[in-house]
């Protein structure tokens, strides 16, 4: 099996044979084929960018594969600000060693998911690292997107919104845990790695005030991130969230708690009452939102405060995530 | 102090098992409940199954999962 | 926790519980949940809110990390950064401070330390390491106790001898009778830690309601099972009772597992322990036992001594004892933090200050 040496990253005759053979072959377009040092683009309006750097172990897991990743990470980003992604760059950090089939499959992947989010790679770079200088592969992709007529964030949140969720949390998490060395089991869990353009637009109206997606750090660091910067408090409704058995299972096996575990398909949007059933039902109406639910609700008080309501009626904070959030036996 | 929760024990070979805990199989010691059976419930730490959980309550956790399967299936 | 369809019959269980809870509870009742799940449990679901002013719960010693005396801590991160060391420990260990630093950032300063599940996970490192000396980190009480002793009884019938364990293995009843016999603690009744005594069973723990007439109720680890033990406990009052009862029925039994009771007696044997906040309580630790001395990290490391030192100010101590909560020591919240632990209760996600922290602090203020 063929394998990738120091030598496909030395910018010499190996590299452009990797560029013609395997990135041009998959991703190649007008931009991308352009081949100059910077891509020219066409430009109207705001543009929106974000860069995002994948470092996943394992590279495949169910659900999905570091490729995947690295193209839903990105355009979510960009579609949760209220941008339409457009165009992605793709730079890849590659271990001597790494096996060429595993990267043409994560490569394969990563052209597949573009398609899907409607956006096109326009330019890359790839740099290979001795062996035990990297893990296998390093994925950072940047992108933009055009701001059109969605004008959503932080600073539109008042007390009296709705928070809703478009979908089962922690899938994520669970299942790059199940294939984690030395805490491998057998679990149904699917990440939910997804792009979100599509869902966005077909729940997105006026009254969407912020959208957000609950990556590392999962729904409890995402919730207090915003509840933050918007200076007002949320309460949660702990009999709402939506959680799959086994997500709930592999949870108590590990010691973890699901709200903190990472989601790479999921929204959490806040709404305002008068259009919070639209917007549920047209989220629902979506097949990457049908396990959707409304959740909790933005209150008066101190801002920052994430409470949330057990199912017995008492109410507990939910914190960020302090640290690693490591599998426990106590 | 400590973690534990309940499986269902799948199938057994010498002194391992293979637990399911709401749809995760994972695969444990039985060496400290050397009696197990296939079918019965255990109670899991650390790797480990640490005590048989009986009957009458075994049932009722059964019923209880299939309760939550039942209602997100119905949610689907 | 998905709570669909079971909401109804749950909701009205618990109010059920909770009327007869507050009917009973006339006067004033302190309760002490001597196990660290059993903390998490009632700060996770609110239980505190839902009951009535005169029952009080209080946090105990339950919590083996919490517990573990900072010399020992000091002693295993001197263990951690020697040349050649894999250190196997659950995740638990590894932001626990010692003097100076912590098992993370050995780890970053170039030592092998790896998190596991379980002990076997550790004897896999041993045999897939034959080069390297795996240690693993042994802490925790009756429960985790007999897993660490399989694995020295494997090391030792499959001669892996690159496997050790350093043990700061803790039992639970002789910690019970110091506080029993400690005058300035206010408990009127304990809820017995479920999972223990799903080990060594009631016997062991008989002599608090026969020799101190405090009720005891070996309780299970969801919000209803808490309930209905304090249910059980306040019964006991009212009828004047004092006896050890199980509400977790369906996992502990009287006998407790003889099998696991067999393992942990054949591999280890009671030693005078440390511990932490709360001093020396003989015969309260687990040494291992000279047969299995080749699988002893204290016998096969020469490690120096290293002397417990309290942080000044740290009120850990008292906290484990349950003579204050949390909230009243003068550093919690403030130079002591979950990302910035002081004191070991602040550190363990099961520890009295961390779980106040997480779920409670601020909504008490």
């Amino acid at each position: 099996m063929e394998r990738i040496m120091l030598a496909h990253g030395s910018g010499g005759r190996l590299s452009h044979e990797l560029i013609r053979t395997m990135f041009q072959k998959y991703l190649g377009n007008p931009y991308l084929d352009q081949m100059n040092d910077a891509t020219l683009l066409p430009g109207r309006g705001h543009i929106a960018v974000t860069t995002d750097s994948f470092v996943v172990s394992p590279l495949f897991f169910r659900g999905g594969n570091i490729g995947k990743l690295a193209v839903c990470g990105t355009v979510n980003d960009l579609a949760v600000s209220g941008a339409i992604p457009q165009f992605l760059t793709l730079a890849l950090i590659l271990e001597e060693g790494l096996l060429i089939d595993d990267l043409e499959r994560i490569i394969k992947s990563v052209a597949q998911t573009a398609a899907e989010a409607g956006v096109v790679i326009v330019c890359g770079d790839t740099k290979v690292v001795e062996r035990g200088s990297a893990d296998k592969i390093f994925i950072n992709t940047t992108g933009i997107g055009y701001i059109t007529d969605r004008f959503v964030g932080p600073e539109w949140i008042r007390p009296g919104d709705e928070i809703l969720i478009t979908g089962t949390i922690g899938d994520h998490g669970i299942a790059i845990l199940s294939e984690r060395e030395g805490l491998e089991f057998e679990t149904p869990v699917v990440s939910d790695c997804a792009p979100l353009i599509g869902l966005i637009d077909a729940f997105y109206r006026p009254g969407v005030k912020c959208m957000r997606d609950p990556t590392r750090g999962g729904v409890a660091t995402t919730l207090n991130e915003l509840a933050g910067q918007a200076g007002v408090s949320m309460l949660l409704d702990e009999k709402q969230l939506p959680l799959s058995p086994s997500v709930q299972g592999a949870c108590e096996m590990l010691g973890l708690e699901p709200l903190y575990l990472a989601n790479e398909g999921k929204v959490i949007v806040i709404v305002a009452p008068e259009v919070a059933d639209e917007v549920l039902f047209n989220i629902q109406a979506h097949p990457l939102g049908r396990l959707a639910t409304r959740i909790g609700k933005i209150q008066e008080g101190k801002p920052g405060l994430v409470l949330i309501e057990t199912p017995l009626g008492g109410k507990r904070i939910v914190s960020m995530l302090e640290g690693e959030h490591l599998p426990r036996i106590c | 102090m400590c973690l534990a929760i309940p499986a269902k024990v799948v199938t057994m070979e010498g002194s391992m098992a293979k637990v399911d805990m709401m749809g995760n199989i994972r695969l444990v010691s039985v060496l400290l409940v050397p009696e197990v059976l296939i079918g019965e419930y255990v109670l899991v730490h650390a790797g480990f199954a640490i005590g048989i959980i009986d009957d009458e309550s075994a049932k009722e956790t059964e019923e209880l999962l299939l309760e939550v399967a039942y209602a997100y299936e119905e949610g689907e | 926790m998905p709570m669909k369809k079971e909401s109804k019959s749950l909701l009205a269980k618990a109010s059920g519980y909770l009327v007869e809870i507050k009917a009973l509870a006339q006067s004033s009742f302190t309760i002490m949940e001597v196990c660290g799940s059993h903390t998490v449990a009632i700060a996770k679901n609110a239980l505190r809110e839902l009951l009535p002013e005169t029952v009080r719960l209080i946090s105990g010693p339950g919590c083996p990390v919490c517990v573990t005396d900072s010399g020992d801590i000091d002693r295993y991160l001197y263990l951690a950064a020697q040349p050649k060391v894999i250190t196997a420990t659950f995740g638990d260990m590894i932001r626990v401070p010692g003097t100076e630093k912590n098992l993370q950032i050995l780890r970053a300063e170039g030592a092998d330390v790896r998190v596991v599940y379980s002990t076997q996970d550790a004897l896999e490192l041993a045999r897939k390491n034959p080069d390297k000396e795996v240690v693993f980190l042994g802490i925790g009480f009756e429960t985790t106790t007999p897993t660490v002793a399989v694995s020295l009884e494997t090391a030792k019938l499959e001669e892996i001898e690159n496997y050790s364990v350093l043990s700061m293995h803790k039992v639970v009843p002789p910690v019970l009778r110091r506080l029993a016999e400690d005058d300035e603690l206010v408990v009127d009744a304990f809820l017995d830690p479920g999972h223990v005594c799903a080990i060594i069973g009631t016997e062991p723990i008989k002599f608090m309601a026969e020799d101190y007439g405090k009720p005891g109720v070996v309780t299970g680890f969801e919000a209803l099972d808490i309930l209905e033990a304090i249910v059980m406990l306040l019964r006991q009052r009212a009828e004047g009772r004092a006896e050890i009862e199980i509400q977790y029925r369906r996992v502990a039994k009287v006998e407790g597992n003889p099998y696991a009771k067999r393992f942990i007696a054949q591999v280890f044997e009671p030693i005078d322990a440390s511990w932490r906040g709360i001093g020396l309580i003989p015969q309260s630790g687990l040494g291992i036992r000279a047969e299995y001395s080749p699988w002893d990290a204290a016998k096969k490391f020469s490690l120096p001594v290293f002397h417990a030192q309290e942080t000044p100010g740290c009120r850990c101590g008292d906290v484990l004892k349950g003579l204050i909560y949390p909230t009243q020591c003068p550093l919690f919240g403030r130079r002591c933090t979950p990302m910035k632990p002081v004191g070991p209760c602040m550190v363990s996600t099961e520890g009295s200050c961390a779980a106040y922290h997480r779920y409670v602090q601020r909504s008490v203020d």
